[in-house]
């Protein structure tokens, strides 16, 4: 066996070994050492982004197991980037008394996910896929349930966990059927013999309910908002966005990559599912109080606008499914980090109505959250118009005319409740005002960062030149 | 005289299926884990029988019951962690206790 195989998955190794200097240096840091914890993984979080995109070249090893490429790599890289996002914003948290003892704990679990969500991007056969997922999501169950003093944080966490072990298990029977048929578990044989037969439609649409759990489409979403509002704001954060993203990537090469007989059965099924995760998860965030909630059925509508990207299945679809994920990123993260610090100082859930009158006290925060809140409604200015655009541009160059209509109109419908929130903090007196919100200087570093992101990655045009330019799968 | 795949797939299938019986109507978080647990093993029933009915030749199918079992105990690890800071919170496992978070 050639070992020096192992050493080829660069990103992998280089996240494993920063993975195990934070894992020893929690062991032995006191002290002076204890308080540069946290600077230490900002930078390590950040250097992984870098030392992901090192190496863009294409390559397969073991056997076909693993498969690396410019796209695939610039997908790491985007996930390595909002986990650093992730880590800047939890400072504050980490060093309350309830959490400060288990700060390392949290850096671990945090990277472990990410290393499951690396081998699930680069899985080309099913037991790595298999893997990679569950590794993802076992530390994230443990970090839903972080606060343990908090009775939402272990009620959110058992409800993630079950959720995500049902869907797993759909899942495998899924793939033991297509093993069946089949004889293989690589992508590239299995897509060869796979045919079409009932028992493998039976398998696409299991194996789609258990990614669909993950990415929380519209018949798959119960878990979503009672875990967002029960967790850590900034788990939440991490959840919505980089565990969300990195299933969406997965679906679509497991889509592509094996199901690309079966093409016309899985585009309706995405066909039902995005309709119903918009309007529904539309409907539903009209009527929540709580942010954190309101946000979770945000964020299914939002997935659903991303499966519009995935529908065509081609090389267009996958450059807006990435600008989509990214522009999405830095606007929720902003909101979250707001979120974050205004939780921080009131100590209690924050409501829409707590948000009466915030620009009295807080204009710049105020600011910042309605540019982010633009970004996701999509107006023209900021990047989330544009991410929208190219998103409708795909599935409508892939003939799906009807859907683009029907998720157009939900655009219109999301706009108002998004900007009910922004009428809460300009228009609407309060009785009670907010304090001025004072936010820790890493969460000022990340909001700059999300808010640089907001305005040039619409600007920029070159940014979706490059990620179109990565070539395909 | 070997017994027919059919039989062991039924028998999976059945497993499977009380396992998601199970999943929705059991009201105990202990319940639902076991429920869980019983897809699982329903799953890794599947793949030993088509690995020594369908395709012999290659142990793809063992090794992958061999990895779902180590990740299906893991899973319960967790799980069972996480059910009992529940009951350290709210002094109950039942489901009828967890609604704080609707309200």
């Amino acid at each position: 066996m050639n070992y020096i195989q192992f050493f080829a998955m660069r990103p992998e190794v280089s996240l494993l070994c920063i993975y195990l200097v934070i894992f020893v240096y929690d062991l032995i840091s006191t002290g002076h050492l204890r308080r540069m914890f946290h600077p230490l993984v900002c930078i390590s979080t950040l250097l992984l982004t870098f030392l992901t995109l090192t190496d863009t070249s294409t390559f397969t090893l073991f056997g076909g197991m693993y498969e690396s490429n410019a796209a695939i790599v610039f997908m790491k890289a985007i996930l390595a980037f909002g986990t650093f996002l992730t880590v800047l914003q939890a400072n504050r948290w980490l060093r309350s008394a309830n959490t400060s003892y288990k700060q390392g704990e949290f850096y671990v679990l945090l990277l472990s996910t990410l290393v499951g969500m690396y081998f699930m991007l680069s899985a080309r056969h099913f037991l790595l896929l298999f893997i990679g997922i569950e590794l993802a999501s076992l530390p994230m169950a443990c970090l839903v349930a972080f606060d343990k003093y908090r009775h939402n944080s272990a009620e959110a966490g058992i409800k993630y966990i079950l959720s995500s072990m049902f869907a797993s298990a759909l899942m495998l029977y899924g793939i033991s059927f297509l093993y069946g048929t089949t004889g293989t578990l690589y992508f590239g044989d299995m897509s060869a013999l796979i045919t079409g037969q009932p028992i493998e439609i039976f398998a696409l649409v299991m194996f789609f309910t258990g990614i669909g759990f993950k990415i929380s489409l519209v018949p798959f979403h119960m878990w979503t908002a009672d875990s967002y509002q029960g967790a850590p704001t900034t788990v939440t954060a991490y959840l919505s966005v980089i565990s969300k993203g990195a299933a969406v990537f997965t679906l679509f090469i497991v889509l592509l990559k094996v199901f690309l007989p079966m093409t016309s059965e899985w585009q309706m099924i995405i066909y039902i599912t995005t309709i119903a995760s918009i309007t529904l998860a539309n409907l539903m965030a009209m009527k929540q109080q709580f942010i954190k909630r309101f946000m979770a059925f945000s964020s299914i509508s939002q997935a659903g606008y991303i499966m519009l990207a995935v529908i065509g299945g081609s090389t267009d679809g996958m450059t807006a499914m990435i600008y989509y994920v990214l522009v999405y990123m830095v606007a929720n993260m902003a909101i979250f980090a707001i979120i974050e610090s205004i939780e921080w100082q009131i100590r209690r859930a924050v409501k829409r109505d707590t948000l009466n009158g915030f620009y009295e006290s807080n204009p710049k925060l105020t600011l910042i959250m309605t540019l982010a809140l633009f970004s996701l409604a999509g107006i023209p200015p900021f990047a989330g118009f544009f991410s929208k655009f190219f998103v409708f541009m795909s599935a409508f160059g892939a003939g799906f005319k009807v859907l683009v209509f029907i998720a157009l109109i939900n655009t219109v419908i999301s706009l108002y409740y998004y900007l009910l929130i922004v009428k809460a903090m300009y228009i609407k007196s309060a009785e009670q005002k907010l304090p001025a919100i004072k936010s820790s200087r890493y969460t000022l570093v990340s909001l700059a960062i999300c808010i640089a992101g907001i305005i040039l990655l619409g600007i920029c045009s070159s940014v979706y030149g490059t990620i179109g330019n990565l070539g395909n799968l | 005289m070997t017994i027919p795949a059919e039989y062991m797939l039924i028998l999976s299938a059945v497993l499977f299926f009380i396992g998601v019986f199970g999943f929705f109507t059991r009201r105990n978080l202990v319940s639902l884990l076991i429920c869980t647990e019983l897809m699982l093993n329903a799953v890794d029933i599947n793949f030993a029988v088509f690995n020594a009915y369908c395709h012999p030749d290659r142990l793809e199918g063992y090794i992958f019951s061999l990895f779902g079992i180590g990740v299906a105990a893991a899973e319960t690890a967790v799980a069972i962690a996480i059910i009992i800071n529940v009951y350290r919170n709210v002094h109950s496992i039942h489901i009828k206790r967890l609604k704080n978070l609707k309200h």
